[in-house]
């Protein structure tokens, strides 16, 4: 009996100390559900879902101070994701944060630009090519659409612009294919 | 790859072996062979479009109103080793303009509007006389430079394919002549007509990659081609070139059906014909590589069938690129009063144009018009009652009934997993399913959906990265500022005391 109670204790006092070992050492660095919750946010970096970026919306989430409605740019088909990975009840999108719209990249007017400077210190991932009193313009492939550069622009000169190329080539859904031939 | 499989594929046509699935098929193509292959008048305008393979559209080298020869570059790719695009007759240039295009999204692209003069007058050509004593990269460039792409529908830039198959090394040059889909005759007619000319591009190219061997391969039902390449291999005094029957068995003619039928060899996933030292080139191509070395004239156009019931007189007919489609029919002798759907390529893989004002591409190898005969065997559709046909003739392997539901339920990534980008989009699936799900178009809809998911993805890492790289540099700075600041103030707040000591102990 004794030999039992004895050889039991000391099995479990190897697993735990093994398994304090582990949690100390072996940690990850990051916080996975950060990172996952991270890659299905579309890193527009707009900040319209009342956070300084995507990431920190997604620290934020995994933490449990925000819902997963917030974010316009990744729309219904980003909330059921979060949903899907979180394993809870997709939401409606919530309006406070803005709509849903078509991806978009910011174009300068390159004739109005007055060279401000403005809008580079506002863009999220540094797609603003510019110099002090020099004209500015938009690396289009690299611009993410947030709108972050509009507001700051003295002269207005900034407008967003939905790029054709993108869903011409799209091809039809099949049934509505069938349904138009 | 194993050396084994380099070993067997070197062997290839030896013997022949068998590929999963794949249907027997009419082949229709009676209606077209009858008669010769005839040229179509020049139209009044051709079309060029400025976007002719996968990739961003060509920029124009001429602006409205300049006159241009046959065969000279009206416009050119960004890329390298793509080239330009030619004007297929000598005229004037009557507008750069947004036209629809041949395309199944019935997209519009930039077309070069070319108002021909009726000369057709060629550019000055630059045959390259000894291309056998050339060297091999001379002979690339030329191909790039004369536009020369896939012809059995791929369009993929022949010289990209030569450039990779010599970083690979290749021993074996396989010649496709298997066309398989049922309606289509072009390069059938192509190799009865000029078997010399596929002969010599087969040369070219087998120069241009530096292979021991080639294999024409054709179907087994094609009579008269064997008997007309056969001659022209004996004329061509060729000993390492082989002729290869192979059975007709849809799609024995895909580019991984065809080396399977010849090596036995089933090329794995994400894996290229190069890695084993095959290419596979179209009969077609190599015509056009003959002519872009030895004639030095630019692929300005092509062989397509006019087919079909919808048509009155089918024909194989030797159109430029740019030419409406409806000027082909009518070359044809037009609609038959029940013609009803228009399809740009065979039965199986095309896909129905919206109107005949399209022009011809590089890509067209087939016009088939349907009547409503034809189409009244469409029938609803129905759901999936998971009989498995559709995995039986996949000869992809795949299983159709399960991509045909991740798709619809935007699964893309579980749809890649199980193996949508090895679809060849044969549509034998399609083909046999009882329940006449359109399951090949749901997969080439998968597939261009999967394509922009992939293509938002990596816009969306590159903007972490530079969100991120953004961030550590701002939080960089403003610790560089606090420690300035901290500096300064610790250099005041020094001298300070240092002062203060002074004028303290000074008066003492
Ligand atoms: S709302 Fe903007 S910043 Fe917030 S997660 Fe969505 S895209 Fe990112
Ligand atoms: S350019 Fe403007 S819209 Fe584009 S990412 Fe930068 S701030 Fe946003
Ligand atoms: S279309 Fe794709 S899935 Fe259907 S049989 Fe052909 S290869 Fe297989």
């Amino acid at each position: 009996m004794s030999l039992a109670i004895f050889s039991i204790g000391l099995l479990g006092t190897v697993c735990g100390l093994g398994l304090g070992w582990a949690a100390k050492s072996l940690r990850a660095e990051t916080d996975p559900i950060v990172d996952r919750i991270d890659r299905l946010l579309p890193q527009t970096q707009c900040g319209k879902c009342n956070f300084k970026g995507c990431r920190p919306y997604a620290e934020a989430i995994a933490a449990g101070q925000a819902e997963i409605n917030q974010c316009p740019p990744g729309g219904e088909a980003g909330i059921r994701a979060l949903a899907d990975l979180l394993g809870r009840e997709p939401l409606p999108l919530n309006p406070a944060n803005g709509l849903e719209k078509p991806a978009a990249v910011a174009v300068i007017d390159e004739l109005v630009c007055i060279g401000c400077t403005l809008c580079i210190e506002a863009c999220p991932v540094d797609a603003i090519l510019g110099a002090t009193k020099q004209m500015h313009t938009v690396i289009a492939a690299e611009c993410t659409g947030c709108e972050l550069c509009l507001p700051p622009c003295p002269v207005d000169c900034i407008v967003m612009e939905i790029p054709e190329a993108i869903d011409r080539r799209r091809r039809p859904r099949p049934a509505l294919a069938a349904g138009a031939s | 790859m194993q050396d084994s499989a380099v070993e067997r594929a070197r062997n290839a046509g030896k013997r022949l072996f068998h590929f999963h699935g794949g249907l027997r098929l009419h082949h229709h193509k009676q209606a077209s062979c009858q008669v010769a292959v005839q040229s179509v008048a020049i139209p009044p305008r051709l079309y060029i479009p400025l976007m002719q393979h996968a990739g961003p559209e060509a920029t124009p080298l001429v602006g409205t109103g300049a006159h241009v020869l046959k065969g000279e570059p009206v416009a050119r790719f960004n890329e390298p080793s793509i080239g330009y695009v030619h004007a297929p007759t000598s005229g004037t240039i009557a507008a750069i303009a947004r036209q629809a295009i041949t395309h199944p999204s019935g997209l519009e692209g930039l077309c070069v509007v070319l108002k021909p003069d009726g000369l057709d007058r060629w550019t000055r050509l630059q045959p390259m006389e000894h291309w056998q004593s050339a060297d091999p990269e001379l002979i690339r460039q030329r191909l790039c430079e004369s536009g020369i792409v896939g012809l059995g529908g791929a369009v993929f830039p022949t010289s990209r394919k030569v450039e990779e198959a010599r970083n690979f090394g290749i021993h074996t040059l396989i010649l496709n002549g298997a066309e398989c889909e049922p309606y289509i005759s072009c390069d059938e007619m192509l190799m009865r007509e000029q078997p010399d000319k596929v002969v010599l591009g087969a040369l070219i190219l087998q120069k241009a990659v530096a292979a021991e061997q080639v294999i024409i391969a054709i179907e087994d039902q094609m009579e008269e081609v064997f008997s007309a390449l056969q001659a022209a291999i004996s004329n061509a005094d060729c000993t390492h070139m082989r002729l290869v029957k192979v059975r007709t068995i849809y799609p024995e003619g895909g580019e991984k059906q065809l080396i399977q039928v010849l090596t036995g060899l089933e090329i794995p996933a994400g894996c290229r014909p190069p890695e084993l030292g095959l290419l596979c080139q179209n009969v077609a191509t190599a015509a056009a590589v003959a002519e872009a070395v030895t004639e030095g004239k630019p692929l300005v156009q092509r062989i397509v069938t006019v087919t079909g019931n919808g048509v009155k007189r089918p024909h194989n007919l030797l159109a430029l690129i740019g030419t409406p489609i409806s000027t082909l029919v009518d070359a044809c002798g037009g609609y038959t009063h029940d013609a009803a759907r228009l399809v740009l390529g065979g039965p199986l893989m095309g896909y129905a144009l919206a109107s005949d004002q399209n022009p011809v591409i590089k890509a067209a190898n087939c016009i088939l018009v349907l009547s409503n005969r034809d189409i009244q065997s469409d029938q609803a559709e129905m759901p999936c009652i998971r009989c498995g046909e559709c995995a039986r003739v996949c000869p992809a392997l795949l299983l159709p009934q399960t991509l045909n539901w991740q798709i619809r339920n935007d699964l893309l990534d579980d749809a890649s997993d199980s193996g949508l980008g090895e679809c060849i989009e044969c549509g034998c699936c399609d083909y046999v399913c009882p329940s006449h799900i359109p399951l090949a178009e749901w997969f080439r809809f998968g597939k261009s959906e999967h394509q922009l998911l992939a293509m938002e993805r990596s816009q969306s890492n590159l903007a972490r990265d530079r969100y991120l790289a953004r961030e550590a540099r701002l939080e960089q700075l403003k610790q560089d500022r606090e420690r300035r600041l901290g500096e300064k103030k610790q250099a005041l707040r020094d001298r300070t005391s240092v002062t203060g000591g002074t004028m303290g102990q000074g008066p003492a």
